[in-house]
């Protein structure tokens, strides 16, 4: 495999690295965060406490984050994919025993004061045993079922565990990444194809193995409209809140929605509804744009890199970061029923940006390495 | 390498097709914000102009708790409460002194009250006290001009009229915290409660109902402008306890001051007549919030007022639990009807001598006499000729050291020793650890409300089960009817040899509990009692004429007494347990012989029992012989 010299040999220094950081890309996500900033500002009244500064601490702790992340060689991090693996599934376990029950479903773990999502770490290291996995791989063994078997357990053993919290939309998150790598790894069509008729099958299978209660939230899931109080109340508020915006909306801190606490959650889950609202469609369109960039800036990583493993690590990020962004957005607007996915860097809340920053650090650091070699000689093009 | 750049190709061509369906998913995102904002958005933009929609829940009101005869044991009050909204007066601490002036505040609840007001927007109101009395709110509306930004409105309380009678069945409500929040919007509601303990607790789903939703217009300062559409919630079903209140006090009444508990059950359908555990406590020192002094006498006491005794309370049942072992060994016929035992006044086993609680022993005994007499020895031996584990499976079947079904949040499973129990605790089963048990000593521990279940199962040969609730809204629930439970499996042989014993103990001469005697000689009761040490008896003590009644309270053995009645057509089952009651004999019998006199003096016309129950209401004499 990896020749243990390589990755201690600086391939070069760390000044070096830095400059190679795309710090354009760094402030694309500090514009995002200044969304978030002005957001939650106005979430808090038109006053920085509690919500907007506290975030924009987290968020200046996260850059430090990033960066220090960028400049670990991926090759470490390449070995580190599996234990980083077998950690986060341990914390899964350990949340499922001992977390910390809030809104009804156990999310949350404490450690060391610092309240963690387990299901948030796991999708980060997911994408990085699923790039180590298939990163050893040739064109021919991915063609092989039997190869694909253990890395299908990896994802299906943590998308089960989190579907059991109950959390349906990250459980359903995590499947669709994994999907996707194995996509961009060059698993075949017929296999998803295959898989597509098992899915019904699967989805049956999990679905009565759980408690009636958790069967019947994923009922509200699937049909708000038998909830309108619940869920459905939610996405009728913001939806009032997003017609009110309009086109240009109602002006800074101006929102009226938003501000008479009709719309719940709105520091959290439905902080684009305050957006869509104070900025009209117009604002809400710059932040989508926005974010747009900064997903589309994630796939150009991984194609420019020149190793399968930074490919699939960077492309599984830019994946997973949009379909944050597509579940919280299309959720808002009453698109999808899914609750408890907050919009990545502008909701309110420490443990997301915390791991969202190492998420973006990884990605960065496949663009610093971008063009080193791996030991085992099956690099470049 | 050409491998390699086939893996490549694909990932870059993948990855673009990727990036193409992310770049289309937004765009359609987009295009449903355009819809959302700017098409359908004119429909909203002139309202929300000047005005906004808001939805609000309506809290439907929560079902009331009554008793078999309609008498009301939960019920919602009005409770009239003062608001204040900061914005509408100038300054809060004038409006604050002025209303002190009229309803004194003292300086913890003015603390609360302006914390809250910096917490809240200036237009949310905020409480400034509750449960106003008549006279209060006439002085504040009659004041209202020097009181701006206080205003008067009405929420719901929870009142229990029958106070400390059934404190401990009805439980109380509290608001909602972290765990209660089960994805009902309702639990967001302000001055929502839920049920906390009791049956308030166990049927919680259905006396909540479902909310209601009210959308209003309200202006840009989130005054309502008017209400636009309304949508009822669905009020929350009353459940009609089979309880009879009336029993109930009576049963209390008859307790008195010991630490005691006593259950009633319709043993035919195993409907909660009556379940008393005294000492009581007044659960209106709830609403008002619990004193630290209160709460240390309560703490303190050690006849523990706030735990209900009758599910939670363990007791070593004694020679109650003889019953279960006569059956155990009938039933695995290590015995048979007509076997006699002798009783010199003691049992050897290896180097242990066991003693009969009669000093000069029964002779020798058929089974009969073995539960008339109560006499240890005899049952020493049926329960080895048993054995520990017959013995386990027949109390559990007759209802001990098992969760029964009863409908309250918690109770406590008790426990049937075996030997596979044992051997998980890293011990051995002593032969010794059998004979104990077969006077209901040792490790075995039951709650009166297993007791009850016991003698009704007993009296009738249905496996019942306990339960408080007979209806919920106008459905009778199931369980209401004999019919519905099916039989123990016993043979009735069995059942009546057992019996005959129990209507030895009260009815023939020299029967242990003559004491228990129906005043109608047409009536009769049979039962069973019960002095289970709570400490061992050393030798000493035994030749030097032990009298535990000298004993200090604590150390006295817990009095019971099982029973059911009428013997020829059983109709009610009664649990007596007085903790350091002494004897069974003198202090429990007597207090379960007036308990089953109340409930069988209660007409029993008045006593609605489901059509088809079979023996209702026939009140027949019989001699067992």
């Amino acid at each position: 495999m990896m020749d243990r010299r390589l990755w201690r040999e600086p391939s070069f220094d760390l000044i070096g690295k830095l400059f190679r950081v795309n710090w354009l890309y760094v402030l694309l996500l500090c514009a995002l965060a200044g969304v978030g900033y002005v957001a939650l500002y106005s979430v808090g009244g038109g006053s920085a406490a509690p919500y907007a500064s506290r975030h924009a601490l987290r968020f200046a702790a996260g850059v430090l984050l990033l960066v220090g992340i960028a400049l670990i060689d991926i090759r470490f991090i390449a070995r580190l994919a599996w234990p980083a693996y077998a950690l986060a599934l341990g914390l899964l376990v350990a949340v499922a025993h001992a977390g910390h029950v809030g809104k009804g479903a156990q999310r949350w773990i404490e450690l060391g004061g610092l309240e963690l999502q387990p299901s948030e770490l796991m999708k980060i290291a997911l994408v990085l045993a699923l790039a180590a996995w298939f990163h050893r791989a040739s064109w021919e063994r991915i063609g092989n079922p039997l190869f694909l078997l253990p890395p299908l357990v990896a994802v299906a053993v943590p998308a089960v565990m989190i579907l059991k919290e109950p959390n349906l939309g990250t459980a359903v998150i995590v499947g669709v990444l994994g999907a996707a790598i194995f996509f961009a790894a060059g698993v075949r069509w017929w296999t998803f194809a295959i898989a597509l008729l098992f899915i019904p099958l699967a989805g049956r299978f999990a679905y009565s193995h759980l408690h009636g209660y958790q069967q019947a939230r994923i009922e509200t899931f699937l049909h708000p409209e038998s909830d309108p109080l619940g869920a459905g109340y939610n996405i009728i508020q913001s939806k009032i809140a997003l017609g009110s915006g309009g086109l240009w909306g109602q002006g800074f801190l101006h929102g009226t929605q938003g501000h008479l606490d009709f719309l719940p959650e709105k520091q959290t889950d439905f902080i684009f509804t305050m957006i869509g609202e104070e900025f009209g469609f117009m604002g809400a369109l710059a932040v989508m744009a926005l974010l747009g960039l900064i997903i589309l800036g994630g796939m150009a990583v991984a194609l420019r890199c020149r190793h399968q493993f930074g490919r699939l690590v960077a492309f599984g990020l830019a994946v997973n970061f949009f379909l944050y962004v597509f579940v919280n957005v299309a959720m808002v607007m009453g698109v999808i029923p899914v609750g408890g996915v907050p919009l990545p860097l502008v909701s309110h809340g420490g443990s997301a940006v915390i791991t969202v920053m190492i998420g973006f650090g990884l990605l960065m650091s496949v663009h610093v390495h971008r063009d080193v070699e791996f030991a085992d000689g099956r690099e470049g093009p | 390498m050409r491998r390699e750049t086939r893996r490549t190709g694909v990932f870059t061509r993948r990855a673009l097709l990727v990036m193409g369906a992310q770049v289309t998913a937004l765009g359609a995102l987009a295009a449903r914000l355009h819809q959302v904002q700017v098409t359908e958005g004119a429909r909203y933009a002139t309202l929300a102009r000047d005005n906004s929609i808001s939805v609000r829940m309506i809290a439907p009101p929560r079902g009331r708790i009554l008793d078999r005869f309609g008498v009301v044991i939960a019920n919602n009050k009005q409770n009239w409460r003062a608001l204040l909204i900061a914005e509408q007066t100038t300054d809060v601490a004038r409006t604050l002194d002025s209303f002190c002036e009229l309803v004194p505040l003292d300086d913890r609840e003015r603390g609360r009250i302006e914390r809250d007001i910096k917490r809240h927007r200036r237009f949310i109101p905020v409480l400034v006290r509750d449960f106003l009395s008549w006279e209060d709110m006439a002085r504040i509306e009659v004041n209202a001009p020097d009181l701006p930004g206080i205003l008067i409105d009405v929420g719901a309380t929870r009142v229990y009229p029958m106070g400390a009678q059934l404190a401990h069945i009805v439980g109380y409500v509290a608001p909602p915290n972290e765990k209660d929040v089960d994805g009902d919007p309702m639990m967001s509601l302000p001055g929502i409660r839920v049920g906390r303990a009791g049956v308030e607790k166990s049927r919680e789903t259905e006396l909540r109902g479902r909310a209601g939703a009210v959308q209003l217009e309200v202006n840009a300062y989130g005054r309502v402008i008017r209400e636009l559409t309304r949508q009822e919630g669905i009020a929350g079903d009353d459940a009609e306890l089979a309880l009879d209140t009336g029993l109930q006090r009576a049963v209390r009444e008859r307790l008195g001051d010991e630490s005691a508990s006593a259950v009633v059950l319709d043993c035919r359908n195993g409907e909660v007549l009556a379940m008393a555990s005294n000492p009581s406590f007044d659960p209106s020192l709830f609403n008002a919030g619990v004193s630290q002094t209160q709460w240390q006498a309560w703490a303190n006491d050690p006849r523990a007022p706030l735990i209900n005794k009758a599910v939670d309370g363990v007791y070593a049942p004694g020679s109650t639990f003889k019953m279960a072992v006569a059956l155990a060994a009938l039933q695995s016929r290590a015995i048979s009807g007509g076997d006699h035992f002798y009783c010199p006044g003691f049992f050897d086993l290896g180097n242990a001598r066991f003693h009969c609680w009669r000093k000069g022993g029964h002779g020798s005994l058929d089974l009969r006499g073995g539960i008339k007499n109560s006499c240890d020895v005899f049952f020493y031996q049926v329960a080895l000729k048993a054995g520990i584990d017959s013995i386990a499976a027949m109390a559990h079947r007759l209802g001990m050291g098992t969760t029964l079904e009863i409908d309250l949040p918690t109770q406590r499973a008790g426990l049937i020793p075996t030997r596979e129990w044992r051997r998980a605790r890293g011990h051995p089963w002593n032969l010794g650890d059998t004979v104990v048990s077969g006077i209901g000593q040792g490790y075995i521990q039951v709650t009166p409300l297993q007791l009850a279940t016991y003698a009704a199962r007993l009296a009738t040969g249905r496996a019942v089960q306990p339960h408080l609730t007979r209806r919920i809204g106008s459905d009778l629930l199931p369980g209401s009817r004999a019919g519905d439970w099916s039989e123990l499996g016993l043979p009735p042989r069995f059942l009546a040899a057992v019996r005959e014993g129990m209507w030895a103990v009260v009815n023939d001469k020299g029967g242990t509990a003559p004491e228990a005697r129906l005043p109608d000689p047409h009536v009769q009761l049979a039962g069973k009692t019960g002095s289970a040490q709570v400490r061992r008896v050393s030798r000493e003590q035994r030749e030097h004429g032990f009298d535990s009644s000298k004993l200090p309270w604590k150390y006295r053995p817990n009095a019971l007494f099982v029973a059911y009645a009428p013997y020829a057509s059983p109709q009610y089952a009664v649990s007596v347990v007085i903790e350091h009651g002494n004897a069974g004999a003198t202090a429990a019998a007597p207090m379960a012989r007036d308990i089953m006199v109340a409930a069988l003096r209660r007409d029993p016309a008045n006593r609605t029992t489901a059509p088809g129950s079979p023996g209702g209401g026939q009140v027949a004499q019989a001699s067992p012989t």
